[in-house]
């Protein structure tokens, strides 16, 4: 078995975990590369059928070739497809910093979504290798209802055996694609012939290496125009996959700020 | 467009490193990634420049801390986990940290592992830690070792020190069961015996760290050994029923022949179900999540056991394991866990807690209770006919989690030493079978004999004084115009049982032919006395049900010390002399009764007050005079 078989077939099994254990399960779809990954996973955990709701929590502020691929994609594989919207920036604590603000919107409006429709489980595609605190995370993850996470007080999860029982009350996040880095991403996303968003690819020497909403999203140096050119280039960089988002440079602690409250 | 493919599909393994704490851990792992040549361009010498400046001479276990700090701040270093390359293949690295919540630390990685380096100071010797380290690997499960003696220039790579650190470590690891693979005197700091061979120990004949690393087997994908696969959902989402899971070990084509356990269903895979592939696929092996569809329907639900006929699971309620406690509350005797075995989920309870072991002194006691981090040998009882396997046979279906709480309170792994494989008791081999009724009914055979028919179902340890009492509460029986018989343990073995031996699944099919011969004589209007040992609850609950209402489970009630005492048969003598071995009360357990029928307590009471009180008993809920609700009509 490849190391991509082995990551596929664990996360297929994560996927069907969830649908199995928890009650109502939908998946977020951030329109990225690794929630792409995840849907294609999805799809062949379930063999051609995803069975829950993939979900956008829309902050209305992505780039139009995002939209563009959401509304064709989300005909095209068949998608139970929710969105949900963000509340004005008004609404938002005004003591953060201005990205970490705009990016504690969508926090908030992905809470709102959850309780209006009463998730008891959202997937999400978060990996260990993006920042140090996801590091921290478990497959499955449970959270108060608040959305709260308590990172010092999770118990392990070892063997293949996840915890899937909760007190009522509580939501869970589930995570497949934890164990996975973002090479693995771009090497499954080129071997499945997955669909990308162009902006990925580099034009005029810059590129998109995580895609958020545009204000608070900036391109990186690069000449990597093919998905095997970024795997390439990621073979060798020295640069965070996340440092074209603003909100984890404000403050030393904006992002562990963001998590606790629930951000993805 | 460039065609990127993926390069040539290398192997990886994982392995966990272990140690004291300033063993050179750290220095070892440098060293590994240095001359394995896996350290990214300019890392050795931003090291060099780093240890210059500070005026000290080059360390290898910055290495460590500087790519751990890389990790942290989220700069993709080749992948996160991939650590080091030999030319065989790729090691992921389990660290398992010496501090605090080391048990639970190792349980996390070091139970995921598929070997282990254990690091040794050849100047301070073995230690403390690396005897508790070479220990709870042991229970862990882990089995490839390459204890690494480390520091051998601090003692001019001196063969006789070595030679008596080796002596001593292995004579350790003899005592408690582990063989080490390899013991290697290496010097991290110098690279001896790392990669390379080191021409400052000539008289060292064994391989480098590398080459024992690289000739450990990779046992995650047990490919080769029997086929299991726990069922983790049927899906109907069309015309197809797919049957998913994971398969965790061996192989499965398409045509073959599987049997559900513990349901003992049989079906033939008709298709293995794939999404987004050119071709169906045909056949599928261990770590492949797929999905199957049956020759014909079954009713299967999450958490049966797929096998093939030849090799199936083993089916028990009751079992042995080794476990490691985690929730802030102890597990005691009698408590109730949900436990997760593959992808089933039932109840458990504690029967029984035989050893716990101290983490720390690695002392064994007797305790009624397991502490948080700490390990216990313990036999659990679940609610229902459970699939499963040893853990030394078959890892991933030997080995569970326990769910206290909502929270994972523990894991352990399987020994089904001394209990028994029930598939056989409780799958009839036969078919087309219609039972005959009978003309004469129970109630007209009872107003012939005065009494009903009945089961007293003796049981207690050996010397308690079962063949005794059983023999005079006969003789006692027949004097007052019972139809009583007496079937015991030596004399059924000299004809109906004459081919059974031993063994766990022996003694067990022993009371399943007693428990079925008793329900016979029962039926017959006649009053049964067994007098077996009859240790294990699921034997006597099984015979329980085969004969149905009119069981009497009596406990023969004496301690092993009492028992010791008497020792009529000098069985208790030859037990303890390791003569005869899973000796009841002795080597192996028994079970008492938990709410028997009638309890008598020969230590307390003489024989006579005994007989008295089995007949008074018999009288009270077999004769006919004295139970009035029975329809004597026929």
């Amino acid at each position: 078995m490849s190391h991509l078989d082995e990551l596929e077939s664990e996360s297929i099994y994560i996927l069907r975990e969830a649908f199995n254990r928890l009650g109502k399960i939908g998946l977020l779809w951030s329109l990225g590369k690794d929630s792409n990954v995840m849907l294609w996973l999805a799809r062949k955990a379930f063999f051609g059928k995803v069975p829950f709701p993939a979900m956008h929590v829309d902050t209305g502020k992505k780039f139009k070739e995002m939209y563009d691929f959401r509304d064709r994609y989300a005909t095209e594989w068949g998608l139970n497809f929710l969105r949900g919207e963000c509340p004005p920036l008004s609404e938002i604590d005004p003591d953060l910093p201005p990205a970490t603000r705009a990016a504690a919107r969508k926090t908030e409006g992905l809470k709102r979504f959850l309780a209006e429709h009463q998730f008891d489980g959202v997937i999400a595609g978060i990996r260990r290798d993006e920042e140090a605190l996801r590091a921290k995370e478990r497959v499955f993850s449970p959270r108060q209802t608040t959305g709260e996470w308590d990172f010092r007080d999770q118990p392990p999860e070892f063997w293949n055996q996840y915890n899937t029982s909760f007190p009522p009350g509580v939501h869970v996040r589930i995570h497949p694609l934890l164990h996975w880095t973002e090479i693995d991403i771009w090497k499954y996303t080129l071997r499945e012939g997955i669909p990308v968003i162009p902006l990925y690819f580099s034009r005029n020497g810059k590129r998109y290496r995580s895609l958020g909403d545009q204000d608070i999203t900036h391109p990186v140096a690069s000449e990597a125009a093919t998905i095997p050119e970024i795997i390439r280039e990621l073979e060798t960089t020295t640069v965070a996959e996340r440092a074209g988002r603003a909100m984890d440079h404000e403050a030393e602690d904006s992002f562990e700020r963001l998590r606790a409250n629930g951000y993805m | 467009m460039t065609e990127y493919t993926e390069p040539l599909q290398r192997e990886s393994l994982k392995i966990a490193i272990v140690g004291h704490v300033d063993h050179g851990k750290s220095t070892l792992v440098g060293r590994l990634f240095h001359d394995t040549g896996s350290l990214p361009d300019g890392k050795y010498d931003a090291i060099r420049a780093m240890c210059e400046q500070r005026g000290m001479a080059f360390e290898y276990a910055f290495l460590m801390d500087a790519m751990q700090a890389e990790r942290d701040q989220g700069i993709t270093i080749d992948t996160a986990q991939i650590w080091f390359k030999t030319k065989k293949r790729d090691y992921v690295i389990i660290d398992a940290p010496g501090h605090t919540e080391f048990l639970k630390n190792m349980i996390t990685g070091a139970a995921s592992s598929e070997a282990a380096v254990l690091v040794i100071d050849a100047h301070e010797g073995v230690q403390e830690q690396s005897r508790k380290h070479g220990y709870l690997l042991h229970l862990l499960g882990v089995q490839q070792i390459a204890v690494a003696v480390n520091k051998m220039d601090m003692i001019g790579y001196d063969q006789g020190k070595f030679d008596a650190i080796e002596a001593e470590y292995r004579a350790y690891l003899a005592s408690i069961g582990v063989t080490p693979t390899y013991l290697i005197p290496v010097s991290a700091r110098e690279g001896d015996n790392i990669a390379g061979r080191s021409d400052n120990m000539a008289w060292y004949e064994g391989p480098t760290l590398v080459e024992a690393l690289d000739s450990f087997r990779d046992t995650s994908l047990p490919v080769d050994a029997p086929l299991r696969l726990p069922i983790q959902d049927v899906y109907k989402f069309d015309e197809r029923r797919i049957l998913a899971g994971r398969i965790e070990s061996g192989r499965l084509k398409v045509g073959d022949e599987l049997i559900f356990s513990p349901s003992n269903k049989k079906a033939r895979v008709k298709s293995i179900e794939a999404w987004s592939v050119r071709q169906a696929p045909e056949e599928a092996s261990a770590g492949s999540s797929i999905g199957i569809t049956l020759d014909h329907q079954l009713f299967i639900e999450r958490g049966e056991l797929a096998s093939h006929l030849e090799n199936p699971p083993l089916e028990t309620d009751v079992f042995t394991a080794r476990l490691f406690w985690l929730a802030h509350k102890p597990l005691e005797v009698g408590n109730r866990y949900t436990i997760k075995l593959h992808t089933g989920e039932t109840q458990v309870e504690v029967q029984e807690i035989r050893t716990v072991i101290n983490t720390d002194t690695l002392s064994e006691g007797k305790s009624d209770r397991l502490e948080r981090n700490s390990i216990g040998e313990i036999v659990l009882r679940a609610k229902k006919m459970l699939a499963l396997d040893s853990h030394d046979r078959i890892a991933a279906t030997g080995r569970f989690v326990l769910i206290d709480n909502y929270h994972i309170a523990g894991g352990g792994i399987i020994n089904m030493d001394g209990y028994a494989d029930q598939r056989d008791l409780i799958t009839r081999k036969s078919e087309n079978i219609t039972r005959v009724l009978h003309d004469v009914t129970e109630e007209a055979r009872a107003v012939r004999n005065g009494h009903i028919g009945g089961v007293l179902w003796f049981t207690g340890l050996s010397g308690s004084g079962k063949s005794t009492l059983s023999v005079l509460v006969e003789k006692r029986l027949f004097q007052k115009g019972y139809q009583s018989y007496v079937l015991d343990g030596d004399n059924i073995r000299h004809g109906l049982n004459a081919n059974l031996g031993f063994s766990p699944e022996d003694r067990a099919e022993n009371i399943r032919r007693i428990g079925e011969v008793a329900g016979l004589f029962s039926r017959a209007g006649m009053v049964a006395i067994t007098s077996f040992i009859s240790p294990y609850r699921s034997d006597r609950d099984r015979a329980r049900k085969t004969v149905g209402k009119n069981f009497h489970e009596i406990y023969i009630k004496a301690d092993v010390a009492a028992c010791e005492r008497r020792d009529p048969k000098g069985l208790y003598k030859k037990a303890r002399r390791g003569e005869i071995a899973e000796f009841t009360g002795v080597s192996a357990p028994y079970e008492a009764p938990t709410s028997p029928d009638l309890v008598v307590d020969t230590v307390a009471r003489d024989i006579d007050a005994c007989v008295e009180q089995i007949v008074d008993y018999i009288e009270e809920h077999l004769s006919t005079s004295r139970i009035r609700e029975l329809d004597y009509s026929i």
